[in-house]
């Protein structure tokens, strides 16, 4: 269970010639190490205060408020759904499981442009939902609640994903041992089932949210690029950059490279304390 | 009977898991259901449990519709073979789990579960392991565990699914004879799936042997050892061997030699069912019928010779160092089963 200890244990073959190391170390320096440093060079590149020159946009603000905004709907939205999909899937046996599997995980093998798109369609003037803003008065396209549907559909297997294996390998003897004990559906799910899978469900969300705040693809499209009011901060950064604010771009930027980093922090933490109670998938 | 189970089916796929089982388990009865994997008895102790529902039939004890009542309101304590223990709760936690999710009124007072668990920690010998946590226990340990957390709901019905199979051969002995002692104290009703014959037959008050979806036979383990009512139950409560005959009026014949028939036996083309160990060997010339030695295999505490008669192959196991001399492979020797139960060909 013990990720360290079980890598050191196979590496009995010996040791790997030199020149494959050093091709590798370049391969991850020059991919990985040398596009996260440059966003930091150069959001500093004219000293502190060039770096929090952005940060005295009110349309930064509104940026990094509507990420926020979309990211506590989103996110929430697809934990519940995750847990309820997984609890469904793992405890009972229906007819249209393995649908609902290919469902679950259709977000994560289509083009982001294109799940974008799909809400241009539904809501646009031909599209099957057109008449929805006449009729409520709610205006969804380019505006907050697109941005929120396109990053609830691409954030959506994240969480389901996580706790399917998990819950898979627990089975459910547990859940019915509680039933048999006496326990109604709520109390089993609030003191069986959810305190076995809480590392993994934050796991799921962690991944989510991060995901939920990066999104730029699927958000360009349904988002209209309108300024301080439906600009997410990668949309921000996308901005900023195309009026040769390089420095404002990058400071931007860096605060999504931040959290990206504070995600991969709190995810192998996590990985390290509570490995057990991850699906087996984590345990490396 | 308390328990009466009457025309239980339960299709699986296109057959059935419960093709119409009758079951009737008496007070303070512990009932073993034996049979091999796929013989519907996890299934029918699910349905006893409310986890399954039949698709018809009927479930009653002491004369209540028991399929009337969800699993939560039948006060029947389940053991599984994976022990499913909550492994987030101490011992302690889980075993006062079924007292602590009671509605309020009925819920007995913080002290009152305490004693009570520190009752069912001595009952099962588990003193002092309160705090700890299933992953701190070894198999046999959460095993009476998940027993103390059965009992503490004071079931009506105690339902064991093959709760030793998950442990080493040496700790299910022990437990055995140990869970038999905590039924024996508590005197609950008790159902145990089991696919172990010597388990079953060494533990149970009463047996039913399960095949495809039925109950093919029930009784007193010496009764359905002495007397199984079928080839499979005789085959299944142990080594068997068959061998090919025909009973004319008293007498059975088998490959040449007359062995005496009851009047009950069949008439006709039979095959005669005998153990391993209830057979009497003699030399060439004797009685019985001739065997060909193929093979003599020293195992353990007894030697067992390979035979065979015509298409019949055959084994006879006797103590080691008992064995008659001269036995070898390749010799000829007759075999007179001691017992033997005739059952009809086809």
């Amino acid at each position: 269970m013990n990720a360290g200890a079980s890598n050191q244990d196979q590496s009995l073959v010996g040791r790997p010639p030199k020149a494959l190391v050093a091709l590798g170390a370049a391969y991850m320096a020059l991919l990985v190490l040398a596009p996260l440093v440059m966003v930091f060079v150069e959001a500093f590149r004219k000293g502190p205060g060039g770096f929090l020159e952005v940060f005295a946009l009110s349309d930064t603000w509104a940026a990094i408020r509507m990420t926020l905004i979309v990211a506590a709907i989103a996110v929430p939205l697809n934990a519940v759904f995750g847990v309820a999909a997984a609890w469904a899937i793992t405890k009972f046996q229906f007819k249209g499981k393995s649908l609902l599997l290919t469902l679950i995980d259709l977000p994560f093998s289509v083009s982001p442009v294109i799940s974008g798109l799909v809400w241009v369609l539904l809501f646009g003037a031909s599209g099957w939902f057109s008449g929805f803003e006449a009729a409520t008065g709610i205006r969804v396209l380019f505006a907050t609640p697109a941005l929120v549907l396109a990053t609830t559909f691409i954030t959506l297997p994240f969480v389901a994903r996580e706790l399917i294996p998990l819950m898979q390998e627990q089975g459910a003897d547990e859940e019915a041992a509680a039933v048999t004990l006496g326990a109604g559906g709520w109390t089993t799910f609030f003191r069986v089932t959810l305190p076995n899978i809480k590392w993994a469900l934050l796991y799921g969300v962690l991944l989510a949210n991060a995901r939920a705040m990066g999104e730029f693809g699927a958000v360009s499209v349904v988002s209209g690029h309108i300024r301080g009011k439906t600009n997410t901060l990668p949309l921000h950064v996308e901005i900023l950059y195309n009026e040769y604010d390089f420095v404002g771009a990058f400071a931007a930027a860096s605060l999504l490279a931040g959290l990206g980093l504070l995600t991969l922090l709190i995810k192998s933490v996590l990985e390290r304390r509570f490995a057990g109670e991850l699906s087996a998938s984590r345990r490396h | 009977m308390p328990l009466v189970v009457k025309g239980v089916t339960k299709p699986y796929g296109e057959t059935f898991a419960l093709n119409g089982v009758d079951l009737e388990v008496a007070d303070g009865e512990f009932l073993a259901l034996l049979g091999p994997s796929g013989s519907g008895k996890t299934t029918l102790l699910r349905i006893l449990a409310g986890l399954i529902q039949p698709a018809t039939g009927s479930v009653t004890f002491d004369g209540e519709d028991l399929l009337a009542l969800s699993a939560r309101d039948r006060r029947a304590g389940m053991v599984f073979q994976h022990y499913a223990l909550f492994r987030h709760m101490t011992v302690a936690k889980n075993i006062a789990f079924g007292l602590e999710v009671r509605p309020k009124a009925q819920r007995p007072s913080k002290a009152d579960i305490r004693t009570r668990v520190e009752e069912l920690l001595r009952l099962v010998q588990l003193e002092g392991y309160g705090d700890r946590y299933p992953a701190q226990l070894s198999g046999g340990q959460q095993q009476r565990v998940a027993l103390a957390r059965a009992l503490a709901i004071e079931p009506r019905l105690l339902l064991l699914d093959e709760p030793f199979g998950a442990l080493d051969a040496k700790v299910r002995r022990e437990l055995r004879h140990w869970l038999r002692r905590v039924h024996d104290e508590t005197g609950v009703t008790t159902v145990f799936v089991t696919h172990d014959q010597e388990e079953a037959l060494d533990l149970a008050d009463r047996v039913a042997i399960m095949r495809e979806g039925r109950v093919e036979q029930v009784g007193a383990p010496s009764e359905i050892y002495d007397a199984p009512a079928t080839p499979f139950v005789f085959d299944f409560l142990g080594a068997a061997n068959a061998v090919h005959g025909v009973v004319d009026g008293r007498w059975l014949t088998v490959h040449g030699a007359r062995f005496p028939a009851e009047p009950e036996d069949p008439q006709g083309p039979v095959t005669a069912f005998f153990r391993p160990h209830e057979v009497d060997i003699d030399p060439a010339d004797g009685a019985g019928f001739p065997v060909r030695i193929e093979a003599v295999v020293a195992r353990g505490p007894s030697t067992r010779l390979e035979c065979r008669a015509g298409h019949d192959a055959l084994a006879v196991e006797w103590t080691r160092g008992r064995l008659p001399d001269g036995l070898r492979r390749g010799s000829t020797v007759r075999l007179a089963p001691q017992r033997y139960t005739i059952f009809p060909d086809g």
